[in-house]
């Protein structure tokens, strides 16, 4: 479903990659660098309907890397590059190319489920599945094939204590997922993305539904989570954005009939107190809203 | 003159509000009647031998335990048949069906299917079943012949099960590296079961009450024993009453309407089970 | 697949009515007015069945269309949510109870009542077998129309109330044409249930095989023929396969309204979403 699009030169494409088997993935790169993504002029197209168009960009390992931009400009979109959750959508096509440590992730014959449980996500919503709080965080897991009880039951409870929850649920491991609250339930998707071991969480607006108080743990929980893995947030709330983030990446579709691009991207700091382009300072100032 | 007419809107609204409020009491009128006529001319018969007995004297006297047995059959065979394709079929048009022109005549043949009268079913099973499949008329034949009217049931339902599953699960399930089929058979189809189950024995209780399709293709109206294989004939309850009253003379009332009471309790009680399950679930699970 | 079963249900018919097709002809007996099947040479007029049908499917119409969407208007505007739930649940009873169990209904308290009151020799006619349809009617019709009338946003009853009309005046002239086609279908479909049943009809209409010259006659219907006549042919003889054409017509009738009903239902559908 995922073809490459001409729609750039393919020159850029070319540079980007050394392509290392799995065993180097595993063995070759260094512990800190698991974890991070290089773009190199990645377009995506909706059909006919172009709405990103050459991003590059470095997505560095153990780091919370949040994107922002107006809504629309194709933030999630770009997310669900990074775990090619758009082959799902049918008549998307991605262009140019993403690497993961040095591997390429688009090309045909990476499964995008391998891939899926290197990269894990959590969504706007809390969505957690119609089943109990154990078997939902086992559920990654078990696809992985892991059966052994005493294995599950440890992962259960590391991912819990890794999305702040475990304190709240241990003794209600079996109640339906659906008992708990909106914040909680957000939190147990954490958990739940944490469950297959990943390298990334991609985490799209993983706060716009709860009430502060819940907004806040969350927030607590990926200052604790980026020292294990790599995060990549989409957030419309600058301050959220100002709050958790290493990196900051600006995107921004300039008018209806334009894709979107990637303005500028750089340290959260000064990307909030110094930005480069002026685009990013009226955005963030309030003047894109 | 406004005051008029407000006045004549509040005299029409009463009017309405009335006529339709005696259409929908009727109906409820109706329903008791049916229900309460059933229970008091049946419940005379109901006793440990009407339930335990065979007929006898053409069904003038004994019980009904054959005629039980036989729908009892017959439908466990239906269910056996219909639950697994039509299950397959909806799971197929929900969730791998592209959206073109094919899917959409299928989605019309399926609804097409669930308006077909059940004497043409009728006529289909004896002519397919029974003598071009050569099954010859048996509980066999008429199960098939019941599949076929129970499928669109079992697929819509399973179809309208699966819609209701929100988006946003699939793509977490698939998110954490399961594939499309185990986040079906995992996360979607167990979400969806109330659903699924619900609408199939609603569907199959349906077909515990037909007389006309299995007229042809198995039913028949003395047997002193229980069907012993899959190509035995069988007594029904739905065709049992029919019989009585059709070519019985001097037909025992308080019998055929304890058979009455039997097929409808049975029937009803089996519904009105799974409709307050799925709800239950349904309160339970809150998308 | 389900293309696959309908079609087979066509060519199975089709292949069995076929001698009496090429023997007595389609036209012959769809315009025939005398049906002698077992008179040698045996009779096929279809008409008074057709006829029988029709005039029985008609009374059940005027039975169960404005007890049906009257109920359905009622639930859906008017009822609170206590009533409703109490509303379906009866609907639900109303659609498990067996034709079988209708008929035998009828015969014990409609035929008798039908003969006193109107002085009849016999209770046994189509008065009788379309009271019981359109009964049996009702809740198909009541939960279709329910769902069209539930189909229609509330934006529009907001709107209409907010301009100073009452419930009912918000119903007829704003939500009733709104769930028109709808309400359309659920009749088109209610007519073929009607048409289609067989039990009830077959145990009170009485079953006499003649042209219908009122309500109070004894009528056949198509499927009371098939029913009751089937169980006494000959395999392969031409009655036989004579009533494999009344399948057949029957089977075209039911296609044709169910079609139309889904057309009408799949274009509102249509209207709403956006
Ligand atoms: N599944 C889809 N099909 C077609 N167009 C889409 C789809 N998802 C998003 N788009 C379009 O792509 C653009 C970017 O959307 P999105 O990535 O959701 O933006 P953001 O997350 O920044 O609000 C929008 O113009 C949107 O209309
Ligand atoms: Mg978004």
């Amino acid at each position: 479903m995922v073809s490459v699009l001409s729609i750039a030169d393919e020159g850029t494409a070319a540079i980007v990659v050394p392509r290392p088997s799995v065993d180097d993935r595993t063995a070759g790169i260094a512990e800190s660098a698991r974890g991070s993504f290089t773009l190199a002029d990645v377009s995506v197209a909706y059909g006919d309907d172009l709405v990103i168009e050459g991003v590059d960009m470095e997505i560095p390992s153990r780091a919370v890397t949040a994107l922002i931009g107006p809504s629309g400009c194709g933030k999630s979109t770009l997310l669900r590059c990074l775990n090619r959750m758009n082959d799902e959508l049918g008549t998307v096509r991605v262009g140019g190319t993403i690497t993961l440590d040095g591997q390429d992730i688009m090309r045909r014959e990476v499964d995008p489920v391998e891939l899926r449980m290197r990269v894990g996500q959590v969504f706007q919503r809390p969505n957690p599945f119609p089943m109990s709080i154990y078997d939902n965080v086992a559920f990654g897991p078990r696809t992985q094939g892991i059966r052994r009880r005493a294995d599950l039951d440890a992962l259960v409870e590391e991912s819990l204590r890794g999305a702040a929850l475990w304190d709240e649920v241990r003794k209600s491991l079996k109640k339906h997922a659906f008992e708990l609250s909106g914040g909680q339930q957000q939190r147990l998707c954490i958990a739940r993305a944490l469950a297959t071991k990943p390298e990334v969480v991609l985490m799209d607006e993983p706060a716009s539904a709860l009430d502060p108080i819940s907004t806040q743990q969350i927030e607590d929980t990926i200052a604790e989570l980026k020292s294990s893995v790599t995060i990549v947030i989409v957030t419309h709330n600058m301050q959220q954005a100002a709050r958790i983030s290493d990196r900051t990446a600006f995107m921004l579709r300039e008018s209806l009939e334009e894709p979107a691009h990637l303005i500028e991207v750089g340290e959260t700091k000064k990307m909030f107190t110094n930005p480069d382009d002026k685009r990013t300072e009226s955005y963030i100032t309030g003047r894109f809203g | 003159m406004s005051r008029a007419r407000t006045r004549q809107a509040r005299v029409a609204e009463t009017i309405a509000r009335g006529v339709m409020g005696a259409m929908a009491a009727s109906v409820i009128a109706v329903a008791l009647f049916v229900l309460a006529y059933i229970v008091y001319q049946g419940v005379g018969a109901i006793d440990w031998q009407f339930l335990t007995d065979v007929p006898r004297d053409r069904g003038r006297a004994g019980g009904i335990y054959p005629v039980i047995i036989g729908t009892v059959y017959v439908v466990t065979a239906t269910a056996a048949f219909t639950l697994p394709v039509g299950v397959l079929a909806g799971i197929y048009l929900s969730e791998y069906a592209p959206r073109n022109l094919a899917t959409r005549a299928i989605r019309l043949a399926i609804t097409n299917m669930a308006g077909v009268p059940s004497i043409v079913y009728g006529l289909f099973g004896l002519a397919a079943f029974v003598l071009a499949a050569g099954i010859g008329r048996s509980v066999l034949a008429a199960a098939l012949t019941l599949t076929c009217m129970t499928l669109p049931v079992v697929i819509t339902a399973t179809e309208e099960a699966l819609r209701q599953i929100p988006q946003d699960i699939r793509q977490a399930s698939l998110a954490l590296g399961a594939t499309k089929l185990r986040t079906i058979y995992k996360v979607v189809l167990p979400a969806a079961a109330p659903g699924i189950v619900t609408g199939s024995i609603l569907g199959l209780a349906r077909a515990a009450g037909e007389t006309a399709p299995i007229l042809f293709t198995g039913a028949v109206f003395q047997m002193r024993q229980t069907p012993d294989s899959p190509l035995s004939q069988f007594m029904a309850l739905p065709y049992h009453i029919y019989a009585q009253v059709t070519s019985v003379p001097d037909w025992n009332r308080t019998l055929v309407w304890g058979t009455v009471l039997v097929l409808v309790a049975g029937v009803s009680i089996v519904s009105m089970v799974a409709a307050a399950w799925r709800s239950v679930q349904r309160r339970k699970i809150k998308w | 697949m389900a293309i696959v079963i309908l079609a087979a249900i066509a060519l199975f018919l089709v292949y069995n009515a076929g001698r009496a097709l090429t023997e007595v002809g389609l036209g012959t007996m769809l315009s025939g007015i005398q049906w002698y099947p077992t008179s040698d040479p045996g009779k096929f007029g279809m008409l008074p069945l057709v006829l029988g049908s029709l005039l029985v499917t008609g009374v059940a119409l005027a039975v169960g269309v404005p007890v049906g969407v009257g109920a359905a208007v009622f639930i859906s505007e008017f009822a609170g949510r206590r009533l409703k739930e109490v509303m379906k649940s009866v609907i639900e009873f109303m659609a498990a109870v067996p034709s079988v169990v209708y008929g035998l209904i009828g015969v014990a308290v409609l035929i008798p009542l039908v003969k006193d009151v109107f002085d009849l020799s016999s209770g046994l006619t189509a008065l009788a077998g379309g009271i019981v349809l359109g009964v049996m009617s009702v809740p198909t019709i009541v939960s279709i129309s329910e769902d069209a009338l539930h189909a229609v946003p509330d934006d529009l009853r907001h709107g209409s109330a907010a301009l100073g009309n009452t419930r009912w005046q918000t119903t007829f002239k704003v939500t009733l044409p709104s769930a028109s086609s709808g309400i359309f279908a659920a009749v088109m479909l209610g007519l073929g249930r009607a048409i289609g049943e067989t039990m009830a009809v077959l145990m009170l209409t009485g079953n006499a095989a003649v042209m219908p010259t009122s309500l109070f006659d004894s009528v056949r219907t198509m499927t009371g023929t098939i029913a009751a006549e089937m169980g006494e042919v000959v395999q392969g003889g031409l009655h036989y396969s004579v009533l494999f054409t009344v399948g057949l017509v029957l089977f075209a009738i039911t296609f044709g309204i169910n079609l139309a009903a889904d057309l009408v239902l799949e274009r509102q559908r249509k209207r709403w979403r956006r």
